[in-house]
């Protein structure tokens, strides 16, 4: 499995204001059912982009000036709902690296970190300050710190938040957690085997 | 942080231990697999030639997909039939039993786990879905997982985890006569919003839990992710073991007491230490209805939608932005809201006491000739269970249509969905724009004997006048 740190991301922002955006909206049900990610890049918040004849909407995602951005600003409960992966991912494969948000859904923001993406918090009112910079000039440059934990967003500087776990597993490249479980597999079955469940209450 | 509650004394017990990034290794006691989260997770282990950790630890079925019209083979849609033939060779490949339609189990993966009696008191179980907190009904701590996290748990039975906080919730006192389990917890949710279970696992604890039946516990639990927790569960008691006494995974003879007697001893110490709670009077608890696109964006069914004046600027666009998705007007009575599918089934509402309540309401009566109505059984052994009682044939002959088990118009990823913005009256869990299949439907979100009313009457109905 791959071992990537990740220390600091910079980038332009795009920005989407509103609360609660649930992970149906982020990636549509119907685009679950592909049997690989390849082509989630396609779908993010499709059907805020795109009318059912397939033509575009006004939306940041259909901007020109913003198809290079990776930095994606939002507010409240960002990613609820839905456990999918395939949400981070369509953000990711589309080109997002990190996520900015007031807060976010518990399962969004692990399956963020599991892929190697970065979803930090920051207060309400630096978030509503960053999406106004953002929105009024595409190409202002965001620094994301995730050593120092700060974000720079052109001349100003605010504090991130994030789990120290979360924080530690990407600037350590161990994000990617699956080899690191399996050098402990011995653990893990000295453990299932002092459950009294894992073998039918019969020992 | 909390002490003492059976959430500490599962994950005590499964935790294998810290890992360098400061997260616990918590081992997995149970892994639930279905075909939407599953086939990357499946390829990971193959590029990587790794086989499954625990494969007597792991079972599958088939629900999101699912046709809920015809199970022939191969499916109409060529995408959903990819998916069956990925996990028909998956857990072929990786030695894991699959509950396909053939094998008379396949359903819903929270009702297949509950009803075959694999989930039990005290483990730990993973699902990738996030209504995995259903089974904290039997006193687990069930966690919904992402695809890499699937990967993790097949290729080693663990996951990486920060340790919750723990919130009781206590309803006490008596439930009123027409509210039932979905309405308790969409009371709850409406109450605590949908981000204020962030960083919980919410214990449901009182009377009102206590004498719910399991199938009503799972409702409530099933929801625990709507309110934004990470986990809910009730400790587990005597109609929990006799819930579970005879089942097929349920431990036999000596086993049996021995599973009992350990099962007690992990439900919360009397005084076990949580930190928050709250604490709620069941007799404030009416009908509820969601009018909006979150599932706390609710009202008792005999209320008025919410006005917008006198609230923070936050809110108003919150709430005006569901008003124009829903093309609903605040101050607008619940009751005259206009009903065009009404959907019975789901992970949150397709048990048999969901299927019984509501045939009662519509029994010997006809829908609204404006209303298309699906019942959906959560399993096989729900379906044949309702047909053996003849609810199949008072729902159609109430005018609804009678199916087979599946998710089906919850989060419609099979051909049950809404069409250009009809207005559902549904038994599931998530209102959320675009959720029932189409961009602009609309979802009301209400228990089971409420849609059978709205359905009648062809508008969202309180169900206390339709009993009088």
């Amino acid at each position: 499995m791959s071992v990537k740190k990740i220390t600091s991301l910079r980038g332009t922002g795009i920005s989407i204001r509103g609360n609660d955006i649930d992970t149906d909206r982020i990636i549509p049900a119907r685009y679950l059912k592909e049997i690989t990610f390849s082509k989630m890049g396609e779908y993010p918040f499709f059907d805020e982009r795109f009318q059912e004849d397939g033509t575009e909407k006004d939306h940041p995602f259909n901007k020109k000036e913003r198809k290079d951005a990776s930095i994606l600003v939002v507010n409240d409960n960002f990613g609820c709902g839905s456990s999918r992966e395939h949400a981070p991912q369509a953000l990711f494969r589309w080109g997002i690296k990190a996520v900015l948000a007031e807060s976010l859904a518990e399962i969004f923001a692990g399956n963020c970190t599991m892929i190697g993406m970065a979803a930090v918090t920051l207060s309400p009112g630096d978030i509503k300050e960053i999406q106004t910079a953002v929105e009024s000039d595409s190409q202002v440059e965001i620094k994301l710190n995730l050593e120092n934990m700060t974000v720079e967003c052109g001349e100003k500087s605010y504090k991130a938040m994030m789990p120290e776990s979360g924080r530690q597993a990407l600037i350590e490249g161990t994000w990617d957690s699956t080899s690191l479980l399996r050098s402990r597999l011995d653990l893990a079955k000295k453990t299932a085997s002092s459950l009294p469940y894992m073998n039918h209450f019969e020992s | 942080m909390a002490r003492n509650t059976l959430y500490n004394k599962i994950w005590d017990s499964h935790n294998v231990g810290v890992l360098p990034t400061g997260q616990n290794q918590l081992l997995i006691g149970l892994h639930l697999v279905h075909e939407v989260t599953s086939p990357q997770a499946f390829d990971a282990l193959r590029e990587e030639g790794i086989s499954v950790a625990f494969p007597d630890r792991t079972f599958a079925t088939c629900d999101h997909i699912i046709p809920t019209n015809s199970t022939n083979r191969p499916f109409d849609d060529s995408q959903a039939e990819l998916m069956m033939e990925a996990l028909e060779k998956n857990t072929k490949d990786f030695g894991i039993t699959f509950y396909d339609p053939p094998s008379g189990k396949q359903g819903i993966v929270h009702i297949v786990g509950p009803e075959t009696g694999l989930t039990q008191p005290g483990m730990t179980i993973a699902c990738g879905d996030s209504h995995t907190s259903t089974h904290g009904a039997f006193g687990t701590l069930a966690f919904g997982i992402g695809t890499s996290q699937v990967r993790d748990v097949l290729a080693t039975g663990c996951l990486s985890m920060d340790e919750l906080k723990v919130r009781r919730i206590e309803v006490n006192g008596t439930l009123p006569e027409g509210v039932t389990p979905k309405d308790v917890i969409l009371y709850i949710i409406n109450k605590l919003g949908v981000r204020g279970g962030l960083g919980y696992a919410y214990e449901y604890a009182g009377d009102v839990f206590d004498a719910m039946s399991m199938e009503g516990r799972m409702t409530v639990c099933n929801m625990s992710i709507e309110g934004g927790a990470r986990a809910g569960y009730v400790n587990p008691d005597e109609t929990t073991f006799s819930y579970l006494k005879g089942r097929e995974f349920s431990p036999k003879g000596k086993a049996w007491d021995k599973a009992v007697s350990w099962w007690k001893s992990l439900s919360s110490d009397k005084d076990a230490q949580y930190d928050d709670l709250v604490i709620f009077k069941a007799e404030d608890i009416s009908p509820m209805v969601t009018w909006g696109i979150t599932p706390a964006q609710s009202v008792s069914v005999n209320e008025k939608l919410p006005l917008l004046t006198g609230i923070s600027e936050d809110l108003k666009k919150s709430l005006s932005d569901a008003y124009a998705h829903m093309k609903l007007t605040p101050g607008q009575k619940a009751v005259e809201i206009p009903v065009q599918v009404a959907f019975i089934g789901s992970c949150t509402n397709g048990r048999m006491s969901d299927l019984r309540a509501a045939a009662e309401v519509v029994k010997g009566k006809r829908i609204h000739p404006d209303v298309r109505g699906i019942v959906v059984p959560g399993s096989i052994p729900v379906r044949l269970q309702a047909m053996k009682e003849g609810l199949d044939k008072i729902f159609e002959d109430a005018g609804f249509e009678w199916r087979q088990a599946g998710c089906s118009m919850c989060l419609a990823m099979n051909p049950d969905k809404l069409i250009g913005d009809e207005i559902s009256a549904s038994s599931s869990n998530r209102n959320f724009i675009g959720r029932q299949g189409s961009p602009k439907g609309r979802t009301l979100l209400m228990s089971p004997v409420m849609v059978a009313a709205a359905a009648l009457n062809g508008h969202v109905s309180d169900i206390r006048e339709l009993n009088k």
